[in-house]
C-alpha cells in the first residue's frame, strides 16, 4: 500500500489553525499558515507533551499552549530561548489535497 | 570517534557532558547510564517541588529530545554493576554493556542511614531523589504525623515542604544547634524559633535509639531519653557519603570517596571521576558549586585544554521560603581569629564575620543575607579588609560607598567584574554584563535562559534583575512601557490609540498601518489586538479565532494531559436539583474523572476529551445551563453570601443583587479575567475585598470596592464609593467594567491597573463625573447586545464551529 495517506483538504484546516490527525502512533497536527503552506508534526510539545495542535499559529511557528514554547513547524525545532526539538511528519498539499506519509509498519495490518 | 561512557545521570556527570560539548561537539561518541527513570533533573530542587512551590517539570535540565539532539545515548533504569577494566567495558544490571575509550565515574554519594532498629520499615525513606519525593507525596495525603531525623540543610527544607503540604513535622537533631556545620549557635538558635514559629517541632540534642513500627510500617520513633514521637513517615537525612562501591569493586584507589589528582583523573588513566563521589585533595563535596567547577576543569582536561581543580571554597544557603541564612567559610573560630558582630532583634536579623590577619575567614548572616556574596568573594580572594574594616559588617553598599546609602544596585555596580553572582553555576557578573550587552538582553527570564545564572535554587534572582537594571541603564526604565512584544515597536497604549483614531478594523489592516515586524503577529500581541478591536468595534469587528488562546477557543480549560475541563455558569453561586441531575448525568456518562467545587461557587468537571465537549454541551445546554467561562478573560464568577434572605446578621438581598450582577456582565470579554463578589453584611463571607469588584452590604446602602486580588501578590480592594440602591450599584458596575475594557493592557487585571493609574483617576470618572459613567455604562450595554450569546450553543449547532472540536481524519486505525 501507498504511504501517501489522503488526511483531507487544505479548506478543512483553519488558516493560522491546525486539526488533528489520528494514527496508531499518535495523533498528529496539521498545520495550515496564512500562506496556505502545510506543516506536520507529531502533536507533542518536547516539553512537557503539549498538544501543539491547540496553540497559536503565527509565521511559520506554533506556541504550545500549555507554557508558551514556540516551536518552527518546517524543522521541529524548538526556537530561542528554550531548546528541543519535535518530529516533524512529512506531509504535500497538491490541488488542495493533503496528504501525510506513514511509515509503513505504522499503517498497521489489521486496519 | 573515540568512545565516551557516563556513570551517573545526574547534576555533576550531565553538566561536565555540556561542557565538553560546548568545546568539541565532536571529539566523542557519548553513552550515559543512570539508575533512576527520569533524564536529568536539578536535584537540589527538589525541596521546592516537594513544598509544592515547583513542578518536576520546572526542574527537568534536559529532556529526552536534549539528548537525541546532541546525539548521546542514554540508558534510564540501568545501575552500572561492573566495570571491566582490562576490556574496557561497561555492564548494567539489566544487561546492557558499552565499551568506552574514556570512562567518566560520577555516581554522586547516597544518603547515610543511620543503623537503629526499625531503619527498614515501610515509611522510612531518606530524601535524595524523585523517588523519595514520591513516596513523600503519597504520606502527605494519608497521614498525619512526620519525623525528619537530621536538623541540616536537607532535612529542614524536608520538614519545612511537609509542614507546609499539611503534615505535622518533628525535627530530631543530634547537636544542640540546627545546621551545627554551616551556623553558629546563634544563628541556629534564630532558626530554630523560626521554626517552631511555622508550627515545626524541634528538638535537639535528641539521640534515636529505636523505630518502633505497627504492621510493617512505622508508627513512632523512640528517643535515647525515653521520648516517643507518633510518626507515619520518617525521613531520614542525617547527611551523604560518597558512593563508591562502584569505583572500589572495579579496583580503583578508594578511601572515603574515589581519588581523583587535579585533573580528576583515577588510579586508572582512563577513568576520570567528578562529583559527591570523588575524594580530591583530602576532601568530598556534597553541594553543587563544586561539581560544576570540576565539571569545567574535566571538561578542558579531555578537550586539551591545560587546567587544574585546586579544590572549591563553599558557600550555603537554606532554601525556606521567607528565611535568609547565608554561611561561607570557617567561623569556628580559633587562636587569632576576630569577631565582628550586628545583631537587630527586633527585624531579626545576625551578622558575624569572622577574620583572621585582616582577612575574611567565614561569615554567617541571618535574616538579610543581601551581602552574603560580597563576604564570600573578599574570602575567596583573600582580600585585605584593612581599609574598611569599621564598616564591614554593615555590608558593602556602606563599606565601600562610604556610608550614604544602602542601595541595592550602587551595591552591585559596585562589584568587580569577576565577583561571582550565581554561586550554583558560577557565573561572574562580567559574564551576565557581556551577554546582557551582545545579545541584547532585556528580562531576568532571557538572562536566565542564556547565562543560566539563577536557574539553579534561584536564591540570586534579585541580584541578576538588579544588575540587569545597572547594566542597561536608562534603557532598563524605559522597559516600564516596554513594547507589546519583540514584533513591534509600539506599546500597548499606542496601539489601542491607533485603532480608534485611524479607524482600523481588522488585524491584518492594523498590522499594516502600524508596520509590524512579521507578517502575522507571535502567539503574544495577537490575542492582545484581537481583543482590543473587539472592544473598540462592538457589532463590527468579526472575532479572529485563531487568535485567541486555546482556552477561548475550546470554550474550556486545558488540562496537562490534553484534557478539558468544563464549568457550567451558576448564577450568583446558586443552583437546583434539575441543574445537579444534569451535571450527575454528564459526570457519568462523560467518565468525568474529577468533579470540583470552584473557589468561585461552581462545579468543575475534569477530564473531558476535546471531541466530547460538544455533547458535553449539549446535554448542559438542555438543562438550561450555559458556558461558566472559566476559561476566559472575561467575567468568571459572581460569589455570594445567602444575607438578608436567610442570615440574621444579613442587611441586603445579596444573593439576588449577585445574581443581577453576573446578569448584567457575563459574556463580555475583557483584558483579563475579571471576579466580582456580593456580601450581604460587613463580616463579608463573600471575600469581596479581594475581588475585581466587590459589594459590601450594610444598613444604609452598598459599599462598593474595586481593584483587589487574591492571587500571588494578594492584594485588598480600595473603596470606590458607597451608594444607596441596586440599580445604582449596576449602574457604577457597568461604567467601572468598561473603563477597564477600554483602558487596560491586555492582560492587565485590575489591580495592577488601577495601582498604575491610580485610585483617584478612576473616582474622577466612575464616580465624581456622572455624565461619564453614564456612557461608559451605555457602551458597555450597547456592547453585551452582541457577547450574551452563549458560545456553548454556538458550538454546538454551527458546523464551522464544531469543526474545531473534531479530529481530521484517522489514518491507520483499525
Amino acid at each position: 500500500m501507498s504511504n501517501w495517506i489522503e488526511v483531507g483538504t487544505v479548506n478543512d484546516i483553519p488558516k493560522l489553525g491546525a486539526r488533528v490527525v489520528k494514527s496508531m502512533r499518535g495523533d498528529i497536527a496539521v498545520f495550515r499558515t496564512a500562506d496556505d503552506e502545510i506543516f506536520a508534526i507529531v502533536d507533542s510539545c518536547p516539553h512537557s507533551g503539549g498538544p501543539l495542535s491547540q496553540g497559536i499559529v503565527h509565521g511559520k511557528a506554533v506556541a504550545c499552549p500549555l507554557h508558551n514554547w514556540n516551536i518552527d513547524l518546517e524543522t521541529g525545532d524548538v526556537l530561542d530561548p528554550d531548546h528541543g526539538c519535535a518530529r516533524v511528519i512529512p506531509v504535500s498539499s497538491k490541488d488542495g489535497i493533503v496528504r501525510i506519509y506513514v511509515e509503513a509498519e505504522a499503517t498497521g495490518t489489521h486496519g | 570517534m573515540k568512545k565516551l561512557v557516563v556513570i551517573g545521570n545526574g547534576m555533576a556527570g550531565m553538566r561536565c557532558v555540556e561542557e565538553i560539548l560546548k568545546r568539541n561537539a565532536d571529539q566523542f561518541e557519548i553513552t550515559v547510564f543512570g539508575a533512576e527513570p527520569y533524564g536529568n533533573y536539578n536535584r537540589i530542587m527538589l525541596s521546592p517541588v516537594l513544598s509544592g512551590e515547583k513542578t518536576f517539570d520546572e526542574i527537568v535540565i534536559n529532556s529526552p529530545e536534549w539528548y537525541a539532539e546532541n546525539k548521546i545515548t542514554l540508558h534510564t533504569d540501568a545501575e552500572v554493576t561492573e566495570i571491566d577494566r582490562a576490556a574496557k567495558v561497561v555492564k548494567s544490571a539489566n544487561g546492557i554493556e558499552a565499551a568506552y575509550d574514556k570512562l567518566l565515574i560520577a555516581t554522586g554519594s547516597e544518603p547515610f542511614i543511620i543503623p537503629v532498629p526499625g531503619k527498614d520499615l515501610d515509611g522510612v525513606i531518606s530524601f535524595r531523589d524523585m523517588n523519595d519525593v514520591n513516596v513523600m507525596e503519597e504520606a502527605i495525603s494519608q497521614y498525619k504525623n512526620a519525623v525528619v531525623i537530621g536538623g541540616g540543610l536537607l532535612g529542614l527544607e524536608a520538614a519545612y515542604g511537609l509542614q507546609r503540604r499539611g503534615m505535622k513535622a518533628t525535627v530530631i537533631h543530634l547537636m544542640d544547634t540546627l545546621m551545627e556545620r554551616q551556623l553558629d549557635e546563634a544563628a541556629g538558635f534564630l532558626l530554630k524559633q523560626e521554626l517552631e514559629g511555622r508550627g515545626i517541632d524541634v528538638l535537639t540534642g535528641a539521640n534515636t535509639k529505636e523505630i518502633i513500627g505497627e504492621n510493617g510500617r512505622v508508627k513512632k520513633v523512640c528517643l535515647a531519653d525515653g521520648r516517643e514521637i507518633a510518626a507515619d513517615l520518617v525521613v531520614m537525612a542525617v547527611g551523604i557519603r560518597p558512593n563508591v562501591s562502584l569505583g572500589q569493586s572495579a579496583g580503583l584507589e578508594v578511601e572515603r570517596g574515589i581519588l581523583v589528582n587535579d585533573q580528576l583523573v583515577t588510579s586508572d588513566a582512563d577513568i576520570y571521576s567528578i562529583g559527591e563521589c570523588v575524594q580530591h585533595r583530602g576532601d568530598c563535596y556534597g553541594l553543587v558549586a563544586p561539581l560544576y567547577e570540576m565539571g569545567k576543569v574535566l571538561a578542558d582536561h579531555i578537550t586539551g585544554t591545560d587546567n587544574a581543580y585546586q579544590g572549591s571554597v563553599t558557600s550555603t544557603k537554606l532554601k525556606v521560603s521567607g528565611v535568609d541564612v547565608f554561611s561561607a567559610g570557617d567561623f569556628s573560630g580559633g587562636e587569632a581569629c576576630e569577631d565582628i558582630v550586628l545583631r537587630d532583634a527586633a527585624r531579626g536579623i545576625y551578622k558575624r564575620v569572622v577574620l583572621k590577619d585582616n582577612k575574611v575567614q567565614g561569615a554567617v548572616l541571618y535574616g538579610d543575607t543581601t551581602d552574603g556574596a560580597w563576604y564570600f568573594q573578599m574570602l575567596k580572594d583573600g582580600q585585605d579588609i584593612s581599609d574598611i574594616r569599621d564598616l564591614l559588617i554593615f555590608g558593602q553598599a556602606f563599606a565601600s560607598g562610604g556610608g550614604a546609602t544602602a542601595d541595592p544596585l550602587e551595591a552591585v555596580a559596585a562589584l568587580a567584574m569577576d565577583a561571582e553572582i550565581c554561586g550554583c553555576n558560577g557565573v561572574c557578573k562580567g559574564d551576565i554584563v557581556t551577554a546582557v550587552n551582545e545579545k541584547g538582553l532585556t528580562t531576568l527570564d532571557e538572562v536566565k535562559a542564556h547565562t543560566k545564572a539563577s536557574a539553579s535554587c534561584g536564591t540570586c534572582s534579585g541580584l541578576v534583575e538588579n544588575l540587569l537594571k545597572v547594566t542597561l541603564g536608562d534603557s532598563y526604565q524605559a522597559q516600564t512601557v516596554k513594547p507589546m512584544c519583540g514584533c513591534t515597536e509600539h506599546t500597548h497604549d499606542e496601539v489601542r490609540a491607533a485603532i480608534v483614531e485611524q479607524g482600523l478594523k481588522s488585524i491584518p489592516e492594523a498590522y499594516q498601518a502600524l508596520e509590524w515586524k512579521t507578517p502575522d503577529g507571535c502567539s503574544s500581541c495577537r490575542p492582545a489586538m484581537n481583543y482590543y478591536l473587539l472592544c473598540a468595534w462592538p457589532g463590527e469587528y468579526v472575532d479572529d479565532t485563531q487568535s485567541r488562546y486555546i482556552n477561548e477557543r475550546a470554550h474550556a480549560n486545558i488540562q496537562k494531559d490534553g484534557t478539558y475541563s468544563v464549568v457550567p455558569r451558576m448564577w450568583g453561586g446558586l443552583t437546583n436539583p434539575k441543574e445537579l441531575r444534569a451535571i450527575a448525568d454528564v459526570a457519568e456518562k462523560f467518565d468525568v474523572k474529577t468533579l470540583k467545587v470552584t473557589g468561585g461557587q461552581r462545579i468543575d468537571l475534569f477530564g473531558i476529551k476535546k471531541e466530547d465537549l460538544p455533547a458535553v454541551w449539549a446535554d448542559l445546554n438542555a438543562a438550561g445551563m450555559v458556558s461558566g467561562h472559566a476559561y476566559g478573560k472575561s467575567l468568571r464568577t459572581v460569589k455570594t453570601c445567602v444575607g438578608k434572605e436567610w442570615c440574621r446578621f444579613g442587611t441586603q438581598m445579596s444573593m439576588d443583587l449577585g445574581v443581577q450582577l453576573e446578569k448584567l456582565s457575563w459574556g463580555s470579554y475583557m483584558p483579563h479575567k475579571f471576579k466580582m463578589a456580593v456580601s450581604g453584611c460587613p463580616r463579608n463571607c463573600a471575600e469581596a475585598t479581594i475581588k475585581d469588584f466587590g459589594v459590601i452590604c450594610v444598613d444604609s446602602g452598598y459599599e462598593l470596592h474595586i481593584a483587589g486580588n487574591g492571587g500571588i501578590h494578594v492584594r485588598a480592594t480600595d473603596l470606590l464609593c458607597k451608594v444607596a440602591s441596586e440599580q445604582e450599584v449596576l449602574e457604577y458596575c457597568g461604567a467601572f467594567v468598561q473603563l477597564y475594557r477600554e483602558e487596560a493592557r491586555y492582560l492587565e487585571r485590575t489591580a495592577p491597573w488601577v495601582e498604575r493609574v491610580g485610585l483617584d483617576y478612576i473616582k474622577q470618572i466612575v464616580v465624581e463625573d456622572e455624565a461619564k459613567r453614564k456612557e461608559l455604562n451605555a457602551r458597555f450595554i450597547y456592547s453585551q447586545k452582541f457577547w450574551q450569546d452563549d458560545p456553548w450553543a454556538k458550538a454546538v449547532n454551527e458546523e464551522a464551529a464544531a469543526r474545531e472540536f473534531k479530529p481530521l481524519s484517522a489514518v491507520a486505525a483499525e
